[in-house]
């Protein structure tokens, strides 16, 4: 008799910070890494009397956010009070969204390998983030001090919440990679796993088929996975502890939810606490904030503001460019690398696949190191895109080779020169390679027969024509002397 | 009469005159403090120094420059629920003894640009839940007609201190009982008239307004307070209106309604006959008077205690002892930290609060109590609504009864809610309300309570002063023994 069946069950819940100037309901700033406590005010630190005032820019981003992933807007939405105490939240409630929130029922499509997914969003709501603990210890409890820093207390933060459709710690590392990719092209969130603007909570557990009896785990909330990796280790790793619990008689089935944590140094979850029930937090709705009207113009003129998505944009690369739909994934994955490689392929006499693999080979290559800081850094180099299409243009005419290509690319990142500068100074600026110029000679000499028999007539000063259509070929690259000389001994002229 | 015991009116009128100095007036009510301030206790916090420094910028002014503000240099009592920068703000709470804001509420900013010398902040019951200012941390304020009585509440400290001259007028966040218990005039605005920005108060009921000697003073102040403020999203962006314009434009014609629910329901005779008599005065000046009915009205003081818990319970979260007020001295972990703030901060009234609040939005809870809450108040509007095409306006007692005696309700929370029959419904609805004095029973302030539409105060001044001025009373002067 052979093991039962399973299908991993998973559903995410996953934070991102806006990326407003201020933060949602006071005018603090939302700079990253200020002193502790130094970007508060009496709001957000919730001083007796002070009210909360909405930044119509953020949800402006978590409209556009709902709508990037394909979210229904509805015309009325409203905050509400989500209460706890916790010394780093201020109110003693946070300020979200329960019934009513900004967005539903959306849906997007990610790959893995060569297979597309689906994944429902069931809603993309707005709240406010906490601020942040510092303990002496492990936890809160049993601490002998604990520090909280307001300054991210109120950052605007949108939670999408997923269907559980997803079906194994792959499908959830590439739909969160796509969902970071689609809130980074709009510009909605920097979504920094590191720095913890982006955040993931998944829900994971078994449905079992045991000889034809449908059998279902707890669901285990596995909190606060702060990288893809971690996202898809942890799933991975507690579905199968899940199995395995199960064979061995040790797994819980349809309880309650079961909280977890993950622990990237072991490799493992270790299960928190089993609620007994649905954790009460008293919602009722924010009485301080009128509810949000949004009108179906107002939807309508934000949809036409999104820019074109990786999905359409990967689409239209292989349409427009050639490429393949790999490399057409590739340099779509960020906004900042393919807006780089469209400018290069503007400004550049040639196949935009050259192009491509020189953005995917060399300038990925400089920013494999950048990380979630890649798209910046791109921004940041001294190299621009018109200055790679010189470059590309300058190796397509002959003038340079591939490997001094590579060399002038190099030192055009990080000196910001231009390619005919650096080839000039490099000594490749002329080409003075016989055998290249020989053949451009003979070019030359082959599609101006006239040119030729009046020359060979006698009329010398033809020659400087001939001179001129190689300089130009090689764009005033070629040694003039030896182009000069070829072509003397070419036509038996002395 | 002394200087203290005039109204605003009156004395803008000396000041503009130059026959008085602002400093003399700040003077006279820093006296009649002194004198009666240890009986009444009607002050948390008194800023003599403050309140003198004004004054006299403004007499310096008023020499120098000849114009400054008609009512600069008349000074106010201010709530102790409303945040004064650099000033205390307690809420007449343990858990905000320490608490000194470092913000002005938005009225408070107004008035000091009117140059309103600011004479302290008055006493109230304990985060204003209440309504006999008896659940005060700091002791209980006495009425000045008879001093073993409340001063209603929660604004009792404001309304006794208007009454005893301890102030000229003041500034509060609740209007009609303790205006209606000290024979003062208060006047709650439309939800939104004014800002709540700096309110420390329950969300959705609660509005800041005037309490002060006449109807005209009223008016006065509303101005003074009234407007849009972008630092609160539920105020109203409407065109600013001036209150006093027009006072004198009588009743005649208008169409009094009287809610047949509020006459019906239990009310002390003296009460009942003096409010019937008022209600004869307005139709003697030219007033149409109609009977109408608010169905609803039986549900609006429950739907108004549970909406009102719900929101204080959650409001006071935020006294955790983390980052301000009180703090438990010595616990041994954070939630015992929290517990014991709160358990030593608040006084039994907020605690009743506080639980029945949580205990309404729980789960299991919630659909049969706050969102029955909810319904009711939606109900009550709807009522409101219809009712206004019936009339222009309503008048009914403020109060049930008149002040009772100290420490008589204490112990019985339904007993002492009953105070809120009358002020319930209007509240639920946002509507502005006012009460003026209109007789005493058993020898203590009757008030007349008239509701009006949103954003009808003017229409309820008019009314208001109509009857003022066709009564005569000589009221506002309680006839205290420590004068
Ligand atoms: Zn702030």
């Amino acid at each position: 008799m052979g093991y039962p069946e399973y299908q991993v069950i998973i559903g995410l819940e996953i934070h991102a910070e806006l990326a407003t100037e201020s933060k949602v309901f006071c005018s603090c700033p939302t700079t990253f890494g200020a002193a502790p406590n130094t970007q508060v005010c009496p709001i957000c630190l919730a001083l007796p009397g002070a009210l909360p005032v909405l930044n119509e820019k953020a949800v402006e981003l978590a409209v556009k956010a709902g709508l990037a992933l394909g979210c229904e807007i509805p015309p009325f939405s409203r905050f509400d009070r989500k209460h706890y105490f916790y010394p780093d939240l201020p109110k003693a409630f946070q300020t979200s969204q329960l019934d009513h929130p900004l967005c539903r029922s959306g849906i997007v499509e990610f790959r893995v390998d060569d297979q597309t997914y689906q994944v429902r969003i069931n809603r993309v709501h707005l709240e406010e983030e906490a601020g942040k603990s510092v303990h002496s210890g492990e936890r809160l409890q049993g601490s002998h001090y604990s520090l909280m820093d307001l300054n991210r207390g109120g950052l605007p933060l949108i939670e999408i919440v997923t269907e559980p459709d997803l079906r194994s710690g792959e499908q959830a590392k590439a739909f969160l990679e796509r969902l970071r990719t689609i809130l980074r092209y709009i510009e909605v969130s920097d979504c920094k796993m590191q720095e913890g603007s982006l955040r993931c909570d998944a829900n994971v557990n078994l449905s079992i088929n045991d000889n034809g009896k449908n059998v279902r785990t707890s669901i285990v909330e596995i909190k606060n996975l702060n990288s893809f990796r971690a996202v898809e280790r942890a799933i991975n790793y507690e579905a199968q502890r899940q199995y395995e619990d199960y064979l061995d008689g040790n797994m819980s089935l349809n309880a309650g939810k079961i909280t977890a944590g993950w622990s990237d140094a072991e490799g493992r979850t270790y299960v928190q606490r089993q609620k007994e029930q649905a954790d009460d937090y008293f919602y009722f709705p924010d009485p301080d904030l009128v509810p949000i009207e949004i009108s179906a113009e107002q939807v309508e003129s934000w949809r036409s503001q999104l820019p074109e998505l990786p999905a359409e944009r990967e689409a239209r690369f292989v349409t427009q460019y050639g490429l393949s739909a790999y490399d057409a994934g590739v340099l779509t994955a960020a906004k900042g690398i393919a807006d780089f490689y469209e400018t290069v392929v503007e400004n550049f006499d040639g196949d935009p696949k050259i192009v491509a693999n020189w953005v995917m080979g060399e300038v990925l290559r400089m920013l494999k190191d950048a990380g979630d800081e890649a798209e910046q850094a791109l921004a940041e180099a001294p190299l621009k895109p018109h200055m790679l299409a010189e470059l590309l243009q300058l190796l397509q005419s002959g003038a340079i080779n591939g490997n001094q290509a590579k060399e002038v690319f190099a030192e055009m990142w990080t000196s910001g020169k231009d390619a005919a500068v650096v080839v000039k100074e490099r000594g490749f600026e002329q080409i003075s390679d016989t055998a290249a110029i020989a053949e451009l000679v003979n070019a030359v000499i082959a599609a101006n027969p006239k040119v030729i028999a009046d020359i060979q007539g006698g009329k010398t000063s033809a020659m400087g024509f001939l001179v001129g259509q190689v300089m130009k070929k090689t764009a005033g690259k070629a040694n003039p002397k030896l182009v000069n000389q070829l072509i003397r001994e070419q036509l038996n002229i002395t | 009469m002394e200087l203290c015991e005039l109204t605003a009116c009156a004395l803008a009128q000396l000041l503009a005159k130059r026959e008085i100095s602002a400093e003399e007036i700040t003077s006279a009510v820093f006296k009649r403090i002194a004198v009666s301030e240890e009986l009444l206790h009607c002050y948390l916090h008194l800023d003599h120094a403050g309140a003198e420094a004004t004054a006299r910028a403004v007499d310096a002014k008023r020499q120098s420059e000849g114009s400054v503000g008609a009512l600069a240099g008349i000074p106010v009592a201010v709530m102790d629920n409303l945040s004064t920068a650099g000033l205390p703000t307690t809420c007449a709470s343990k858990v905000l003894q320490q608490y000194v804001p470092p913000f002005d509420a938005t009225v408070v900013a107004k008035i000091k640009a009117a140059g309103l010398p600011l004479l302290g902040k008055t006493n109230l019951d304990e985060f204003n839940l209440g309504a006999s200012t008896e659940s005060s941390a700091f002791g209980p304020t006495r009425n000045p007609w008879r001093t073993e009585c409340v001063p209603g509440g929660s604004a009792g400290g404001a309304a006794a201190a208007v009454a005893a001259g301890e102030a000229i007028w003041a500034v509060a966040s609740s209007h009609l009982i303790p205006a209606s218990f000290c024979g003062v005039v208060g006047l709650k605005p439309t939800y939104g008239r004014v800002s709540r920005f700096g309110l420390i108060s329950s969300s959705s009921l609660d509005q800041v307004g005037p309490l002060a000697r006449d109807v005209s003073d009223c008016a006065l102040l509303l101005n003074v307070m009234a407007g849009y403020d972008a630092l609160d999203t539920t105020s109203l962006n409407t065109e600013a209106v001036d209150f006093s314009a027009e006072l004198a434009a009588g009743v005649k014609g208008v169409r009094v309604g009287l809610p047949s629910e509020y006459f019906a329901a239990d009310a002390d005779p003296g009460v009942k006959s003096a409010v019937m008599q008022a209600i004869k005065v307005l139709e003697d000046q030219g007033a149409q008077v109609v009977e109408v009915s608010l169905p609803h009205f039986r549900y609006a003081q429950a739907a108004y205690t549970i909406l009102a818990a719900v929101e204080a319970s959650s409001g006071l979260g935020r006294y955790d002892g983390v980052r301000y007020g009180y703090r438990s001295a010595d616990a041994p972990d954070t939630n015992t930290m929290f517990s014991n703030t709160r358990g030593e901060g608040f006084g039994a009234a907020v605690k009743l609060q506080i639980l029945l609040g949580t205990f309404s939005v729980s789960t299991g809870h919630f659909a049969d109590n706050y969102l029955k809450a909810a319904k009711v108040r939606t109900l009550v509007k709807d009522d409101f609504a219809r009712v206004f095409t019936q009339c222009d306006i309503l008048a009914a007692p403020t109060t049930p009864s008149t002040a009772f005696r100290l420490g008589e309700r204490c112990a019985d929370p339904v007993m002492m809610s009953l105070v809120n029959t009358f002020r319930a419904p209007a509240d639920l609805a946002g509507l502005p309300a006012i009460s003026i004095p209109c007789g005493l029973g058993n020898g203590l302030p009757v008030g007349l309570q008239l509701i009006g539409p949103a954003m009808a105060e003017q229409r309820l001044l008019q009314a208001a002063y109509a009857y003022e001025q066709a009564a005569g009373l000589e009221l506002s002067l309680p006839p205290m023994e420590v004068r």
